[in-house]
């Protein structure tokens, strides 16, 4: 595929260059004009920190205003625009672009490139989104307050929305317009840019799983456009798309958004699935259990992800037929996301395991992030879910397969190869203690609220009956613990970039295989400019 | 902006366009979104912000485009470009998907189930009593009015056939590049640009006859709704197409493209091929069924 690339070249024309390293100079050279899958990969992990904070902050006026019955600490509408941030800069600040993030600084690295395929455009999938969340958050601000529908956005509610609608619309169009951007450039990447004798199936799972994340990332992100551009002419233009009166319908934004939105969780978790297939390896020191099986599991939930969204939506008034396939269809995805965690399982199974932090954080992952699968198991069920239906039940669900889910697989990979990004170590002492504290407040901050959802506690509600006292007010102190423990992660990062000492040798782990780990650490500034030559034994998962 | 690249791999060091592209962008939405609530002022900046972004286009396709000339672009960048392209016209499959499907969950579910079909729909009786499922409609409330269709067989039947012979001459302009043909490949460029500015002129012509004479709007209903925002996506994207190959056009006439190597031409070739195929779809759907 690129055998007739001359990588040599690049170091020649180099050599007239000033900087050994080749870096650009200045600050405004360096991060704002960059082209660099490493600089920018930094950008976005910085960037969905900082969005990691801001979410978890407004996750914390949740908790507050929940932790005893009444209204105490803020306006109701305030709650429900706290509700609504909370999910939109979690979902399309936080996650969403820190797993953009990895994917700019390790697939280069991980197929022997020596940057993106397209640079230039990189940068701008980048920044387009400082300028989309500032316009998202200043909606906060403004004279009716930001949105208050829910991050769903479903009409007619979201369109009472006043002053702040139209920039919400817009904002979610830049992320749009950023994911389509970046993940046109990952698949043109692993298509175009793969060393010799890097073939498909020799590909790292995490350049597996995102190749099928930014598939349905170009997929779903134009859905998402067209149904926030229909709220808009409906709110502004005199469209009747989701009025029953001019012939339209409510449920029908329903159905667009979740065919984008279910596909969407699937883009937050499949790079983690990715990630800790690559973690649990490294620290059982066997190879990955069912590689080729890992890769059909993902591409047969990435297929099964566009054929079961009204699940989310059972309780809507759907034809009988309808809530059976979508109910039958659910349960299908168990089949392949089983296949995966049986595949962990038995890839741990007789290892010499080791656990430093990031192989706490994976384990922590299979755990919980199961116990998020089987609840998802039991909301399939249509029946049932007109019970579970809009109850603490479903936050704490996408809850468990989200935060020890999705977060604790971003945490893994920060831990395991921060020490390739920076060059230093971090500290495991606090690695270990952040993720113990985790581990333990994340369950206390989420599973009490199956019960209360199984009680019938309703979700996006500021105020609840006096039953829900007690495990609200346990969740709460998880809540509150499991936020500050992540002001430990900031720090352990911190101090691992600016301060830690100690060093980290090519390999960082001992048993770590794979092409990132045959360059120094911290890499040079362009990833590969020799062609490295891909053997199957520099490969943890090859037969 | 220094690039290094002799014959191998490319490697642009800084671009500024992309923060310039941000600037316009969130100039040019923040700015729609003050003027849609009622500002006065906004719809100048953004103009502003649109006028932005065109000056971001022009200087980084700029770049791209002297880049390209000079020879710096090797088969990889070529194929990277191949699969960037693609992968647009995807995206922008499924947005028109989401318009489609809108179009038919409405026809085929809602539009019956507010006449009363269907065994848990009991809207008609106790809402819309009377309403009859039929198509076209502006819904049980008659929103927007009475209005016409546009025949099928009219002026749509005459646009579906000046797009078709758009996508012929635009394929004998790929042949006359490929044979070195520089004459053929302007006048077949040439005329793949008439006809599409000719068939954006026609619907401009349909719209301004659908709101003068036959009341149909945006705001009638769902068809009225669907139908222009159908059409009217699609009429952009002939217009941004016609516009691309308008730039083909001057590259080609200033001597640009070589028999084997013409990324950019291929590139709004498939994009035009692509706004074809939506408007067979939108032919076919909106118009003739």
């Amino acid at each position: 595929m690129s055998t007739e690339i001359s990588y040599t070249d690049i170091d020649d024309v180099h050599d007239d260059h000033e900087d050994h390293d080749h870096k650009p100079t200045g600050f405004l050279n360096r991060w704002l004009f960059t082209t660099n899958h490493k600089d920018i990969g930094t950008l976005y992990l910085g960037f969905s920190l900082l969005m990691f904070l801001i979410g978890g902050a407004m996750a914390m006026v949740i908790r507050a205003e929940l932790f005893m019955p009444g209204l105490q600490l803020v306006e109701p509408d305030f709650f429900n625009q706290m509700t609504t941030m909370h999910a939109l800069v979690m979902v399309f600040g936080a996650v969403m672009p820190a797993w953009v993030g990895f994917a700019n600084w390790l697939i280069p690295m991980m197929i022997g490139a020596p940057d993106m395929a397209l640079p230039r455009m990189n940068n701008w999938s980048f920044w387009i989104l400082p300028f989309a969340f500032t316009m998202l958050l200043s909606t906060l601000f403004m004279d009716s307050g930001g949105p208050a529908a829910g991050w769903t956005l479903y009409p007619p509610l979201v369109l009472q929305t006043g002053t702040s609608f139209a920039f919400v619309v817009f904002a979610v169009h830049m992320m749009g317009i950023s994911s389509i951007m970046g993940s046109i450039n990952i698949i043109a990447t692993i298509f175009n840019m793969r060393a010799p004798g890097m073939t498909l199936l020799r590909m790292p799972m995490f350049v597996w799983t995102w190749l099928i994340t930014a598939f349905l990332l170009i997929a779903v992100m134009p859905v998402l456009a067209g149904a926030v551009t229909m709220l808009l002419t409906d709110h502004f233009f005199g469209t009747n798309f989701f009025n029953a009166a001019g012939g339209g319908d409510p449920v029908m934004f329903q159905h667009i958004f979740w065919f984008f939105g279910h596909p969407e969780v699937y883009i937050m978790i499949l790079p983690a699935f990715g990630v800790i297939s690559e973690i649990l390896p490294t620290f059982s020191r066997k190879p990955l259990f069912g590689y080729a099986s890992m890769v059909y599991a993902t591409a047969t939930i990435a297929f099964l992800s566009f054929i079961v969204w009204a699940h989310h939506m059972f309780t809507v008034g759907m034809p009988l037929q309808g809530e059976l396939f979508f109910m039958y269809a659910t349960m299908l995805i168990s089949v392949p996301t089983g296949v995966k965690v049986f595949n962990w399982v038995s890839t741990m199974w007789q290892g010499s395991m080791t656990f430093e932090t990031p192989m706490l954080f994976a384990i922590g992952f299979v755990v919980l992030f199961t116990i998020g699968g089987l609840s998802g198991l039991m909301l399939a069920i249509t029946a049932a879910d007109f019970q579970y239906h809009d109850t603490y039940f479903v936050v704490a669900h996408f809850h468990y397969v989200l935060v020890p889910g999705a977060v604790f697989a971003l945490m893994a990979a920060t831990y395991y190869w921060l020490p390739k990004f920076s060059g230093n170590m971090y500290s495991e002492k606090w690695g270990k203690i952040h993720f113990w504290l985790s581990a333990i407040f994340v369950n206390v901050l989420f599973f009490p609220q199956h019960y209360l959802g199984l009680a019938g506690m309703p979700r996006r509600i500021p105020d609840y009956s006096p039953q829900f006292a007690d495990f609200n007010m346990i969740s709460s102190i998880g809540g509150f613990a499991f936020g500050a423990t992540q002001l430990i992660f900031v720090g352990v990062v911190l101090h691992c970039v600016f301060r830690s000492k100690v060093k980290a040798t090519a390999g960082v782990w001992e048993s770590s295989r794979g092409l990132e780990w045959t360059l120094q650490s911290p890499p040079a500034y362009h990833s590969f400019t020799t062609p490295p030559e891909v053997t199957h034994n520099m490969l943890r998962h090859a037969e | 902006m220094s690039q290094h690249a002799e014959g191998s791999y490319y490697i642009p060091h800084g671009t500024k366009w992309p923060i310039v592209g941000s600037l316009g962008m969130i100039t040019m939405l923040a700015s729609a979104a003050n003027w849609m609530n009622g500002s006065s002022t906004a719809q100048w900046t953004f103009w502003l912000g649109l006028a932005i972004i065109i000056f971001m286009m022009f200087g980084w396709f700029g770049t791209v485009i002297r880049e390209s000339e000079s020879g710096m672009y090797n088969a990889q960048v070529d194929g990277s470009f191949r699969l960037g392209m693609s992968w647009f016209i995807y995206s922008e499959v499924m947005f028109f998907a989401v318009f489609f499907g809108a179009l038919f969950y409405a026809r085929a579910l809602v539009v019956p189930w507010l006449g009363g079909e269907g065994t848990g729909a009991i809207t008609n009786e106790h809402l819309w009593q009377g309403y009859l499922s039929v198509w076209p409609t502006n819904g049980p409330a008659n929103i927007g009015g009475e209005f016409e269709t546009i025949p099928a067989f009219g002026i749509p039947f005459i646009n579906t056939l000046i797009l078709l012979t758009s996508g012929l001459t635009v394929t004998l302009a790929h042949h006359a590049l490929k044979h070195e043909n520089r004459g053929l490949l302007v006048m077949w460029l040439a005329a793949t640009v008439v006809l599409g500015f000719t068939f954006v002129w026609f619907q401009i012509g349909e719209y301004h006859e659908a709101y003068t004479e036959l009341g149909l709007t945006l705001g009638s209903g769902i068809y009225g709704a669907t139908f222009f925002m159908l059409t009217g996506f699609h009429g952009m994207h002939v217009t941004l197409g016609a516009i691309m190959l308008t730039v083909i056009m001057f590259r080609s006439i200033k001597g640009h493209f070589k028999p084997r190597n013409h990324f950019a031409f291929e590139a709004v070739a498939w994009y035009w091929h692509f706004v074809d195929v939506v408007w067979l779809g939108l032919f076919i759907f909106v118009y003739a069924l």
